[in-house]
């Protein structure tokens, strides 16, 4: 096992090999593939840089108010103006649904979303109607002209509400989405063995996905084929688009752009049904990229969380039972919120050993944009909670939080919650002693000029799964060849989200069938020409295309390595591919390079092409014993932060930050640093800053202006730590770490902010007027271990 | 409804020239068309990105004099007589252009682009050719920025994806190195460096 960290300080760190780690020469290196040299040139043509002739332009009509019976929707104005060619509303798509996934017909209410609003309106954004013409501008002039008659009807607007027995229903079959339990051990039983039992309650807040790049593509037909070129994480949703058409499956093509960021905010179809429709409608190309503004105020967030817990440990700090109950708001349409809100079950009690645990946790539709994936999806939520209560233990106890939370880590072959055991080892206590070391000496207090400020430090630990739930069988595959000139190719069905999804599949290939970096080259995400690899999300693909990956290297060097032992007159075992060449080990052996090996292979009708196929882990989950298979495994880490809280104006300002995941092994160390760099830059602004505020269920603001992304002044440079354990289950012993950088920002600061102010924050944002609020005694502080029955669940 | 509007958009147009990346061109817009439509729709230049039109996001930021500005924000008409530059022209600046060094598949990389290179100072792209702008512009400014004029001075540029620690890296080492004549020469697309995670 090594560390390995990066800047600064560079020089505190051991250096390791130059090249690679443990033999590699490609994978573990930091080198830049092809999508770095087109950003850093410009050249990178993303979804909205798309033009075609005879190009409309789109523009959709959406809702603004909450909840009404959509009386009429008058398209007579807009049709006449000059330039417009097609307005769509909902009697004009073939078949009028959006389905919904689910979480895998394990219990979730289906309800059925339109493509455009029908009969209902059930949010502010809502689609109404679409607009082509033949300029944006005669598109917006259009779609300001659609007349929309509605007549009011009443709204929910949270969560609490939302359960009532009278409320307002968003849809008719109810305001419960889901409901999901994970029961194990003996709860009551547990918390009677309990010397001290802690008690919290937290809430998390409703944020955007703010990627810099708005959701956006162009569609057009030709050969009798609707096909899109759209920013989105997941080709996979061409056969939906066909259905919404009337259309087979076949004739609908989905070509996935390099993206200006997803975050899961272009995991659900975004312009995909609106493109499709309009461009098959008109038979012309149609492009439509949505306004930031519009963006902001109607596209997916993620979801608000309301967390009860309550923990009960003995004096030394272990824990014997916890009770958890989360509620997510979903906003009006379900799209992804069972699976988040499963998630959010299946992970609640983090890094911790947990031996009698009730958990529940419930999606609730309300009259608000709809929530859905946001990178740590469920996972993330939790974390500010779980991390809260260990804190609150150890506070209760009187041990050290370093204590307490070692006396409860997981290991590997412990049982989780859902009975499922831990499957690799888990180092989150040496990600933890690693992040607090780094952390380095403490900053002055009341320095002078600024005596009302207080220094804080804090940190927290994290459980982030990575790939789908294994009932979803889920697979990747790849098709990989060898060119005539000895050069690989590879194509696979995944979608770049930025992080280098594409490149570091070139990587492990590279590597494994022994060619430099440069001399491969890759195709990916279109449904027409790449195989299958299932969607960019869940903190998957490295885990499945990775694997895909190394399998379809190994299946290529087994179908060529017959031609290339008969010809060099060895045994197949003995030769080695590298540097582009195939031989025995040996300076001096015969070798053929691998263009020589093509041609040969050809000569004789051997293919140097295979599509290979990994298949995850399976299992299946029993939703009312609330005990089975959940996730193929983890990634965890642990975050320690230095804050300055200034006592007159509340103001947060974070001065230190180190952030160590275990990854299993680094494919590429400088993109896994930018992950967690970026994971948690967005953390914090997801702890500090970011809200999207809805008032009755009207936006408060649509301005992007208005939403606080952390920018270059709001942020300490993130030092990054990451330990390699070399046991994950994704490629060479990866673990994945899209997501889990992000889960663990917000406990990390407020722990701070509670040691700079002794108060612990239990709401996100944590604004300054929440900080002011806290030091008055006011808002949402946390009394220290309050006792009461936590609310039971209901009946389900 | 009855609208002056022909159907590209174009009724009311008005000639303007302009200068982009060191050449004249001629285009027809209506005076109150933003430059950045301008610059990505018209003149096909895809550096120049639509993300807010508030002037807040910063990818779509140009260098109008050698300055950083949002060209969303700014109208065409405003744009005549002044010298644009977006990402693809700033290789050929003047002064720049002896420090160019041409990358493996033959085009022009400026040294604060190999920089950003080097020092993996991005994830998805969207944002670089801004950032790089910005960064140009406050280097040709002041020469060798602290890392707080570095952070003050990209407040009008988001990143999403990667933070900003590599950002500043690249901008150190472009500035240290362009102050002391020492252009860094590595242009490879495969890069061998070995100053950051090891």
């Amino acid at each position: 096992m090594t560390t390995r960290t990066a800047r600064p300080p560079r020089t505190a760190v051991p250096p390791s090999s130059p090249v690679a780690a443990e033999g590699f020469r490609v994978v573990g290196t930091p080198a830049v593939h092809h999508d770095f040299v087109d950003k850093v040139e410009g050249s990178l043509r993303y979804a909205a840089d798309w033009e075609m002739p005879g190009m409309l332009y789109a523009k959709v009509v959406r809702a603004q108010v909450p909840s009404a019976r959509l009386v009429s929707v008058d398209v007579k104005m807009a049709s006449s103006v000059h330039g417009v060619v097609a307005v769509l509303v909902a009697d004009d798509v073939p078949h009028n649904q959006i389905l919904s996934e689910g979480a895998g017909g394990l219990g979730e209410l289906e309800m059925p979303m339109p493509v455009l609003a029908d009969d209902r309106i059930r949010y502010v954004g809502e689609p109404v109607a679409l607009v082509a013409a033949t300029s944006p501008q005669a598109a917006e002039e259009a779609a300001e002209l659609v007349a929309v008659e509605y007549e009011e009807l009443p709204a929910v607007f949270d969560t609490v509400a939302a359960q009532q027995q009278d409320a307002p229903k968003v849809h008719d079959k109810g305001n419960v989405l889901v409901t999901w339990q994970v029961r194990s051990g003996d709860v009551d039983a547990g918390m009677a063995e309990a010397d001290v039992v802690v008690e919290g309650t937290y809430q998390s807040q409703r944020v955007e996905h703010a990627y810099l790049e708005p959701e956006a593509g162009v569609a057009w037909v030709d050969n009798g084929v609707v096909t899109l070129r759209v920013a989105t994480q997941v080709i996979e949703h061409g056969p939906e688009i066909a259905r919404i058409l009337g259309l087979p499956a076949s004739k609908v093509r989905v070509i996935a752009t390099y993206m200006g960021g997803g975050f899961g905010g272009k995991e659900d179809m975004t312009v995909e049904p609106y493109l499709a429709l309009l461009a098959w409608r008109t038979g012309r190309p149609v492009k439509l990229v949505f306004e930031r503004q519009e963006s902001i105020v109607a596209t997916t967030k993620r979801h608000p969380f309301t967390m009860r817990y309550r923990t009960g440990v003995r004096r030394d700090g272990t824990i014997t039972a916890q009770e958890v109950d989360v509620t997510g708001d979903a906003g009006a349409y379900p799209y992804l919120s069972a699976r988040v809100l499963f998630a959010a079950a299946a992970t609640a009690c983090g890094p911790y050993r947990v031996p009698n645990a009730s958990i529940v946790s419930r999606a609730v539709l309300t009259n608000q944009v709809p929530t859905s994936a946001f990178r740590g999806f469920g996972a993330m939520q939790v974390t500010f909670a779980y991390e809260a209560q260990m804190d609150l233990v150890a506070k209760r106890l009187g041990l050290s939080a370093t204590e307490v939370r070692e006396r409860n880590f997981l290991q590997k072959g412990d049982v989780l919650p859902t009975g499922e055991p831990v499957q690799t080892c888990v180092e989150v206590g040496r990600t933890m002693r690693e992040a607090l070391e780094r952390l380095g000496p403490r900053a002055e207090e009341g320095r002078p000029g600024s005596p009302h400020v207080r220094i804080g430090r804090g940190f927290a630990c994290n459980r982030q799964p990575y790939g789908r739930t294994v009932w979803f069988r889920d697979r990747a595959s790849v098709w990989l060849s060898i060119e005539p000139d000895g050069t690989l190719l590879l194509r696979s069905g995944v979608t770049d989200l930025g992080g280098g999804q594409a490149a570091s599949l070139c990587q492990i290939a590279a590597e494994i069938v022994g060619v430099p970096l440069a001399d491969i080259s890759v195709y990916i995400g279109d449904s027409a020409l790449t195989p299958p690899a299932g969607g960019t999300f869940a903190t998957r693909q490295l885990f499945m295309s990775g694997n895909a990956a190394v399998k379809a290297a190994t299946d290529l060097k087994a179908l060529v390595a017959p031609v290339a032992a008969d010809i060099l007159g060895v045994r197949e075992d003995m030769l080695s591919f590298a540097d582009g060449r195939v031989g025995p080990a040996g300076v001096s052996a015969p070798y053929l390079t691998l263009a020589e090996l093509a041609s040969e292979c050809n000569r004789r009708g051997v293919s140097t092409a295979v599509m290979s196929t990994w298949h995850a882990p399976v299992g299946t989950f029993d939703p009312r014993a609330g005990q089975g298979h959940t996730f193929p495994d983890y990634t965890y880490g642990t975050h320690a932060a230095e804050v300055a809280v200034d006592t007159e104006t509340g103001e947060v300002t974070v001065l230190r930050y180190v952030a160590c995941h275990d990854v299993g092994r680094m494919i590429n160390p400088l993109r896994v640093e930018g992950q967690v760099q970026g994971g948690v830059v967005q953390g914090l602004g997801y702890a500090l800053t970011e809200e999207v505020p809805i008032v009755d269920g009207i936006p408060a603001s649509m301005l992007f202006a208005d939403y606080l992304v952390p920018n270059s002044h709001d942020v300490p440079d993130v030092e990054v730590a990451i330990v390699e354990s070399g046991e994950g289950k994704g490629p060479l012993g990866a673990r994945g770490i899209g997501e889990p950088a992000i889960g663990n920002v917000a406990a990390a600061i407020a722990s701070a902010i509670e040691d700079a102010i002794g108060v612990r924050p239990t709401s996100t944002p944590i604004t300054p007027e929440r900080v002011l609020e806290m030091i008055d005694g006011v808002g949402s502080a946390q009394p220290a271990g309050r006792e009461g029955p936590l609310e039971r669940p209901a009946d389900r | 409804m009855t609208t002056d509007r022909d159907v590209t958009g174009r009724e009311g147009a008005e000639a303007y020239t302009l200068r982009v990346n060191g050449r004249e061109v001629r285009v027809a817009a209506r005076p109150s068309r933003s430059l950045l439509d301008v610059l990505h729709d018209d003149l096909g230049l895809g550096e120049v990105r639509y993300g807010c039109g508030e002037g807040v996001c910063g990818t779509c930021t140009v260098l109008v004099d050698g300055e950083a500005v949002s060209a969303c924000l700014m109208f065409v008409a405003q744009a005549e007589g002044h010298e644009i530059t977006t990402l693809s022209g700033l290789a050929s600046l003047a002064g720049d252009a002896a420090a160019t060094e041409v990358h493996a598949r033959g085009r022009a990389l400026h040294p604060l682009q190999q920089s950003f290179l080097r020092n993996g100072a991005l994830q998805c792209g969207f944002c670089t050719p801004g950032m790089i702008l910005a960064a140009h512009a406050l280097v040709e400014r002041v020469g060798q920025p602290t890392r707080e004029e570095v952070a003050y001075e990209l407040v009008g540029n988001l990143c999403r994806c990667t933070g900003y620690a590599k950002i500043f890296d690249a901008v150190a080492e472009y500035a240290g190195a362009a102050a002391d004549g020492t252009r860094a020469r590595h242009v490879e697309p495969v890069s061998d460096h070995g100053s950051v995670a090891s």
